[in-house]
């Protein structure tokens, strides 16, 4: 067995400190260590971008980063993203719109999306096209994710509260 | 040729005119736990203290296995078990398997004396973590004699060839053809007859998420129970537990919700089998979740991997008499659906066209691959493929429009129900609308200005266009029609849901089958009982029943789930409202048929304030069974068990097939294109899909589907392919080569919808969930080759890569002109 090594991680805003083996996926601390299985694995190569999460403010690929190499840095996973109860305006305009079939891909690329924003409040369609074909989506086929992305940047521009979406018919 | 003697149809259906919130593309109701990342995905259930199973896949295409060598993997940290193919065969069944002859090809959860692909399985190991498990297989040693690898399904079926299956004596698992109407006559009468030969390589559906199952044997009870992602666990689980050897009453399966299936999550009862025989030796819960290279390798659901020879017969004015298809499909190693697949494009053998008679042949090639499954079409798409290209071919022949052939042989709408010379019915479509619909919303006309335009440029854009069939609701014949004994009866692939109203007058329905795949059985079920009891959708309540002391249901395949939920949903509430007007009645002191349902409950015909919303009447029922007449119980719980609602026999000599998948979709895709002739690129324009799937349920849903099938489908035409090379390894092992559409190759679609109500299902729905799939390949063919018309290029082969490309541009400049 080989020795382990004490990292710290704050995630969501909270602090934790483990002992993993140099070997292990900061994906696999996140789901299997802290319980955060918000955070799905795809292919672990590196190329889908299912679990994508943000390291410092930045995305990165969870199943090819090394629990080690997050030491001491600030993670952000899908559970951040609303306030509890509520859904984060993203979330809520991915219900609206229909961004999501399966939700496989949703967390990564809700991650994704609210990098955009947060690089660039005020996008595109085709700035946020380019922007989430880092992560692959096998059901949707993008276009309403872009639409969702699209809606969540105004609500997200005048830092909207989030609220608890009604229920009920969105004709 | 006799006329076949067929039943009536089912009676026509009026259906209700106001619908309220059937048509209304509410806020899916499954989707606030996904979007919190709380979907519950079987990677998601696995539990501290849980195994981990991890399996050792062969690096050889074909070879004897001469040894296995496992103790220095059983040593190894953390290992509690390590099985081999040989010990898994005297612990486990073959794994179900419907192809012809299934002795002669047994197919197991592990390899025992021999591989037959690279990915296949040859041992598990069984660790306490998967980093344990994946170290252990490093130490296990197996000593192979390399065989010959086939990987040419033509070459396969040759005499001489190596063989996949020793006892089967051949690589041919399948040979039959049928014979619908007169082709002989068709083609003698016929001015033209268009030959085509055609390839279209095996992609596969490839959810992110991959297959898995946790399975907890106790020993205390003999009881094992499963959660999997599997999407057939109820009806078809008996295989596993027959594979396993378990009782059926000591097997007990969960269905988890599925991050995406396109076919490639049914049936899956490999990881159940190998998760399932390691925890009943270890007397301990084991997880065997495959990763992505197990499932790109050995899925066991790589897709249609065929050749055709086509011949049509035409006349002079355009009109399609007759076609003769005969197509090799290279099954891969083993064939557990049969040729199912080819039932399936049967279906619609004919697509949207009066097309008299057909011949088809099939050859299922064994070859050295993992083996076909489904994929989102379920090989109909590849027919439908292979049907447009010849009729554009045909209408280049004829010096044709492409718009202007298909008009001219289209269905009529008066001519429904329409039986196609395979047998199968076509309910109702209007397919000239849906075309003409196609051209304006794809701006047609415009965009032939445009490439008139872009050609004096030197730019090559082609616009495609093609109308195609999706047929829906599968009743099973497709897959036993093949064989002439047993000649089983019409199999009904029922579907059930039970409704409850509980005391306070709220809705829970209990769904059998349906595991959450992305294709929101729970937003159907939630619309159709809202539409049936006047509440809001998103009140009602939806919980699953596993497979113990379930109903009978099927599962999802052939856009058939929302069509039988609705079914099962409208047999439910009618048999609820029966007994809630009875106990309204009662206790109105009013004569039952004096009743009418307005507004969530019963009221005195004509009288609005005389009335008894269905809380009030639950409530009464649940709790005051001593104010109605002995024969009432109760509660307010009933249950349907619905059945498919039209299916007839195939006739004893083949001649027709019967009615197997009777409610017929149809679609016009018209993408716009530009071939980089230098390169090979494709870049899509414009894309314009227009769908007709009866009666939509949730429109934004569907059209969610057709964009995301479309995504699949470009995919197939362009990018994807599980790529065997002469040596027999696979050489797109990973999402770095097998190249899924990225948000930056899927354009923006327009979208539009006719609706054709189905005379024969509730509401009129017919299914759409494959649809873009359906469409999407034949229709970027289509384009890609008007775009290379002018080089005399067209193209055959599937998908069409760069490399491709350049290849047939290079091959025609060396002969310019050629056709
Ligand atoms: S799972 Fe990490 S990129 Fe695919
Ligand atoms: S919603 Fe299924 S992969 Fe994106």
């Amino acid at each position: 067995m080989t020795e382990l090594q004490d990292v710290t991680l704050t995630v969501n805003g909270r602090r934790y400190t483990l002992a993993v083996e140099p070997r292990r996926l900061l994906v696999d601390v996140l789901r299997d260590d802290l319980g955060l299985v918000g955070t799905h694995i795809g292919c672990e190569h590196g190329v889908c971008g299912t679990c994508t999460v943000l390291v410092d403010g930045a995305s990165i690929r969870s199943c090819t980063t090394l629990a080690v190499q997050a030491d001491g840095r600030t993670v952000r996973t899908v559970e951040g993203l609303g306030d509890g109860a509520g859904l984060h305006p993203l979330q809520e305009e991915f219900w609206d719109k229909q961004g999501l079939q399966c939700g496989y891909c949703t967390p990564g690329m809700l991650m994704r999306a609210l990098e955009i924003l947060e690089q660039d409040p005020d996008p595109t369609p085709e700035r946020v096209r380019e922007g989430i074909a880092s992560n692959l989506c096998r059901c949707t086929g993008y276009q309403y994710i872009v639409e969702a992305v699209m809606a969540a940047a105004p609500r997200m521009r005048l830092a909207a509260p989030a609220t608890q979406p009604t229920t009920g018919a969105q004709a | 040729m006799t006329a076949v003697e067929r039943p009536a149809p089912p009676p026509v259906r009026t259906h209700k005119e106001d619908r309220r919130w059937v048509g209304k593309s509410i806020r899916k109701v499954e989707d606030p736990k996904f979007l919190r990342g709380r979907g519950g995905y079987v990677a998601d259930l696995v539990r501290p203290g849980t195994l981990h199973a991890a399996v050792l896949r062969s690096p050889m295409p074909h070879a004897r296995i001469l040894s296995i060598e496992t103790a220095a993997a059983e040593a190894a940290p953390g290992v509690h078990l390590v099985v081999t193919g040989a010990q898994a065969a005297e612990l486990t069944g073959p794994l179900p398997d419907f192809g012809p002859d299934p002795t002669k090809h047994t197919w197991r959860c592990l390899a025992v004396d021999k591989v037959r692909y690279v990915g296949e399985g040859v041992a598990v190991v069984v660790a306490d973590d998967r980093y344990l498990a994946e170290d252990a297989l490093q130490l296990i040693e197996v000593e192979y004699d390399p065989l010959p690898p086939v990987t040419d399904p033509e070459a396969a079926l040759r005499p001489g060839a190596a063989l996949l299956h020793e006892a089967l004596e051949s690589n041919c698992a399948y040979d039959r053809q049928f014979t619908f109407g007169d082709v002989a006559r068709d083609f003698a009468e016929a001015d033209v007859v268009v030959r085509d030969r055609l390839r279209w390589h095996r992609s596969g559906g490839q959810p992110l998420e991959t297959v898995g199952a946790i399975a907890d044997f106790d020993p205390a009870t003999e009881k094992l129970t499963v959660h999997t992602n599997s999407l057939s666990f109820t009806s078809y689980m008996f295989m596993a537990a027959g594979a396993l050897g378990i009782p059926m009453n000591k097997f007990d399966v969960h269905q988890v919700p599925a991050g995406g299936s396109f076919g490639s999550k049914l049936f899956v009862t490999k990881p159940t089998v190998i998760a399932g025989m390691c925890s009943r030796i270890l007397g301990r819960p084991v997880v065997y979740l495959e990763d992505r290279v197990d499932n790109m390798s050995n899925c066991d659901h790589h897709g249609s991997d065929r050749v055709y020879d086509v011949e049509l017969a035409v006349m002079r004015d355009g009109t399609l008499r007759s076609i003769t298809i005969d197509t090799i499909d290279d099954y891969g190693a083993y064939i557990q659906f049969g040729v199912g697949h080819h039932g399936n494009a049967l279906a619609q053998v004919t697509g949207p066209y009066t097309i008299g008679s057909v011949q088809y042949r099939v050859r299922a090639a064994l070859t050295n691959k993992n083996q076909q499954g489904a994929y989102r079409g379920f090989g109909s798409e590849v027919n439908n493929w292979m049907l447009e290209q010849v009729v554009d071919k045909a209408a280049r022949e004829l010096g044709m429009d492409a718009a202007e052939i298909r008009r001219r042989n289209f269905i009529p709408p008066e001519a429904f129900p329409y039986f196609i010379p395979s047998g199968n019915v076509y309910d109702s479509g209007d397919y000239a609308t849906v075309l003409e619909k196609a051209l304006e919303l794809g701006e047609y006309d415009r965009w032939r200005a445009e490439q008139a335009r872009l050609r004096e440029e030197g730019r090559y854009i082609g616009i495609g266009l093609i109308s195609a069939q999706e047929r829906s609701v599968f009743s099973a014949t497709e897959f036993w029609f093949w064989f002439d004994e047993p000649n089983a009866p019409v199999t009904s692939s029922p579907e059930s849901v039970t409704l409850g109203v509980d005391a306070t007058g709220t809705i829970t329905a209990t769904l059998y089958s349906c595991a959450f795949w992305g294709n929101s059985p729970e937003t159907m079920v939630a619309q159709l009982v809202a539409e049936e009891f006047d509440c809001d959708p998103h009140s009602v309540s939806i919980i699953y029943h596993g497979l113990s002391g379930g109903l009978p249901a099927t599962g999802p395949g052939g856009s058939r789930t929302t069509v039988m939920l609705a079914g099962a949903v409208e047999g439910a509430s009618a048999k609820i409202k029966a007994k809630a007007r009875r106990a309204a009645a009662h206790l109105m002191e009013v004569d039952p048929e004096d009743l009418e349902w307005a507004e969530g409950g019963f009221q005195v015909r004509g009288v609005p304030d005389q009335r008894k919303g269905l809380d009030e009447i639950a409530a009464m029922l649940h709790m005051f069974k001593h104010s109605f007449p002995e024969d009432l119980e109760s509660g307010l719980e009933e249950s349907k068990v619905y059945d498919h609602p039209y299916t007839t026999m195939p006739a004893p000599d083949r001649s027709d097939l019967g009615v197997f998948y009777p409610f017929m979709g149809n679609a016009c895709h018209v993408p716009v294109v530009e071939v980089d002739v230098a390169t090979g690129e494709v870049r899509i324009l414009a894309y314009a899909a227009v769908h007709d799937c009866g009666t939509l349920v949730n429109p934004r849903s569907l059209a969610g589907h057709i964009v995301g099938g479309t995504a699949q489908g470009i995919g197939t035409a362009l990018y994807e392919e599980f790529v065997y090379d002469d040596e027999g390894q696979l050489v797109t092992s990973s999402f770095l080569d097998y190249s899924i559409p990225t948000a930056m190759e899927v354009p923006e679609l327009r979208i539009g919808h006719v609706e054709t109500p189905s005379p024969y299902t509730p509401h009129g729905i017919k299914g759409g969930g494959e649809g873009g799939r359906m469409m999407a390949p034949a229709a970027l063919n289509a384009a890609v080759n008007d775009a290379l018309a002018p080089l005399g290029v067209r193209v055959t082969e599937l998908p069409m890569t760069p490399d491709r490309l350049r290849a047939a541009i290079r091959e025609a400049g060396a002969a310019p002109g050629r056709g």
